[in-house]
């Protein structure tokens, strides 16, 4: 389980980069394709808004997966004094 | 039991507590539920303004503000105590619920009342995340042994039963009032009420003690001088934080948002029910399965909370593709052919001009009623072409669909078991929070990953479903394929790294 564990980590880390790079294609398609004027405006706020809120949970899951491939999460603690 | 808290009291305090959070849900509520209204009285009619003003007020409140009250209400509970801020936050929600409903319209002073509407509206998300981790702190401090996940699992009714006072009102004051007068002024009834019920929830709040545990930290010297480093950058409790996080509320805010949002939004928009029978279909589910919110927070003490929550996840994953297949087919009128036919009303002609060319669009609508009880609007729509007299592009559809009786019911039992899964995931979620991270720094560890967790992937569920829907080759069911997919990842870092035993001690 603990090899699992590590494993995923990797997956977590590749996770991450992969999601945003997605989405700043999708917002970049959108956009694109929104008419042009307050619509266009509209959209890349949307987007823009998103990407802002997504990119540190994006960074959140990269070092979520360097944790659990470091063996971070082997164990978890079990009381306040082991955090 | 805490030793400040007599067994009689908890009852109080879980009281005091939940009152407060519903009534700060209520008020979240009403502004998406009257969107439409306050729409065509505070903005302006220029659509694209319009839409600009929306969506800063939709998507900053919904997610760049709630984690950051998170953030800022958390680190001043763990600063100066639970009861305080917590009843900042009320203060904050209620007033500005209370100010929407006095803002003059659009034509009256102009820009300023969108504005006005904006600010306030962010001033709602702040108090709103705020608010949640004080109140499951604050009755988690005060609750006994082995009873964390019953004691706690009562603040987890106020988010749905807010949304059920919140139809509620606006029903009745409609229907009171009239349609007409309530989209005049009546629609300010339900900000201008949430003044009354704060008021009370106020002052009974104001009547309550600190928790015992932050009392005793504070006499001892030992609370945090800096929660937000304390939480964040100290590897040993944000590594807690990510996990909760990935593990829990990610897919939690999901199973939530697509089982009392986005099914309503299906049946209404995509099934094309009748807007006061798609309403009653949540009332009935909502009413219905809020019970379990206590009966699965209370198993959690028994069983531990991460296979509870991690099963209403699975459910979701396996169920969803099926439930929301059923409520098309039995949508399709014509599956009810086999009804006699009581009564076809005369159709109603519209033309509307389409540009200057002189094209136009021809709508032909008729009621139709069926001996089942059912009814529906046949809508045909026909452009017809100026330059050579030719109707093209022929559509019927039926909307404004009232259903047969048992598939009525039938809808009610399908958007029970939705939000059944949403007291499986979010009964036990407040224990399991507090449990996770020490008193010290409480309030602002466990805010953050729950309001990203519900605020973000749950309130991105109408937004994304929507947008994957639009994609090329996409069917009304591909939108589901976002909370599956989110749900699938949480289950999977829940079931592999979280751990099912149940903490205890939370006075540490």
């Amino acid at each position: 389980m603990k090899a699992f564990k590590k494993i995923l980590g990797l997956v977590w880390i590749i996770l991450g980069p992969a999601a945003m790079i997605f989405m700043a294609f999708q917002a970049w398609d959108k956009v694109s394709k929104a008419e042009a004027g307050i619509a266009q405006t509209n959209t890349a706020l949307q987007w823009g808004i998103i990407l802002l809120i997504f990119i540190p949970i994006a960074i959140g899951l990269v070092i979520f997966g360097k944790y659990a491939l470091a063996g971070e999460y082997d164990k978890l603690p079990e009381s306040s004094e082991e955090l | 039991m805490s030793s400040a808290t007599k067994p009689n009291s908890i009852f109080k305090v879980i009281g005091a507590s939940s009152l407060g959070t519903l009534i700060e849900w209520y008020d979240f509520y009403i502004f998406g539920s009257l969107a439409t209204i306050i729409g065509a009285q505070l903005f302006p009619a220029d659509a694209g303004a319009s839409a600009l003003i929306n969506t800063l007020a939709i998507f900053a409140a919904g997610f760049i503000v709630r984690p950051f009250g998170a953030l800022v209400f958390g680190r001043l509970g763990d600063l100066i105590g639970r009861k305080y801020t917590f009843l900042l936050t009320l203060v904050l929600m209620g007033g500005s619920t209370f100010l929407i409903g006095l803002i003059p319209s659009y034509s009256s002073i102009g820009y300023a009342a969108p504005i006005l509407v904006l600010i306030l509206r962010l001033v709602q998300g702040l108090a709103l995340g705020g608010e949640y981790g004080g109140a499951a702190t604050y009755v988690a401090e005060h609750a006994p042994k082995g009873k964390r996940g019953f004691f706690t699992s009562w603040i987890q009714t106020t988010a749905t039963l807010g949304l059920f006072l919140s139809l509620g009102i606006i029903v009745l004051s409609k229907n009171l009032i009239g349609a007409a007068a309530f989209a005049d002024w009546g629609w300010r009834i339900p900000f201008l009420l949430s003044i009354l019920l704060v008021g009370v929830s106020i002052y009974i709040r104001l009547k309550m003690h600190e928790s015992p545990m932050f009392t005793k930290l504070k006499t001892e010297g030992n609370i945090s001088k800096n929660p937000l480093k304390e939480s964040f950058s100290k590897k040993g409790n944000f590594k807690m934080v990510l996990l909760a996080l990935f593990g829990a509320t990610m897919g939690q805010g999901v199973i939530w948002y697509t089982g009392q949002f986005y099914a309503q939004s299906f049946i209404e928009n995509t099934c094309k029910i009748d807007f006061n029978d798609s309403r009653y279909i949540l009332l009935w589910g909502i009413a219905f399965a809020t019970p379990f919110f206590v009966v699965f927070g209370a198993w959690s003490d028994r069983v531990g909370r991460k296979w509870i929550m991690l099963t209403g996840m699975l459910l979701g994953i396996i169920f969803y593709r099926p439930i929301y297949q059923l409520f098309l087919d039995k949508s399709d009128v014509t599956t009810w052919s086999t009804s006699p036919l009581v009564k076809k009303d005369a159709p109603i002609i519209t033309r509307m001009a389409l540009h200057d060319k002189g094209d136009s669009l021809i709508t032909i609508s008729s009621k139709i009623s069926l001996a089942n009880g059912a009814s529906f609007n046949s809508v045909s729509i026909d452009t017809v072409y100026a330059d050579s007299n030719k109707m093209i592009g022929h559509t019927e559809i039926a909307k404004d669909k009232v259903l047969p009786t048992a598939t009525f019911w039938l809808f009610v039992g399908l958007v029970f078991f939705q939000i059944l899964l949403v007291t499986m995931v979010y009964g036990p979620i407040a224990a399991f929070l507090v449990e996770l991270f020490p008193t010290k720094i409480r309030y602002t560890s466990m805010s953050l990953p729950y309001h990203v967790g519900n605020g973000v992937f749950g309130g991105l569920v109408p937004f994304i479903a929507t947008l994957i829907a639009s994609f090329a080759g996409s069917t009304p069911l591909s939108g589901l394929w976002y909370p599956i997919g989110i749900a699938t990842l949480s289950f999977i870092i829940g079931a592999v790294y979280l751990s099912n035993k149940t903490d205890e001690n939370v006075n540490d």
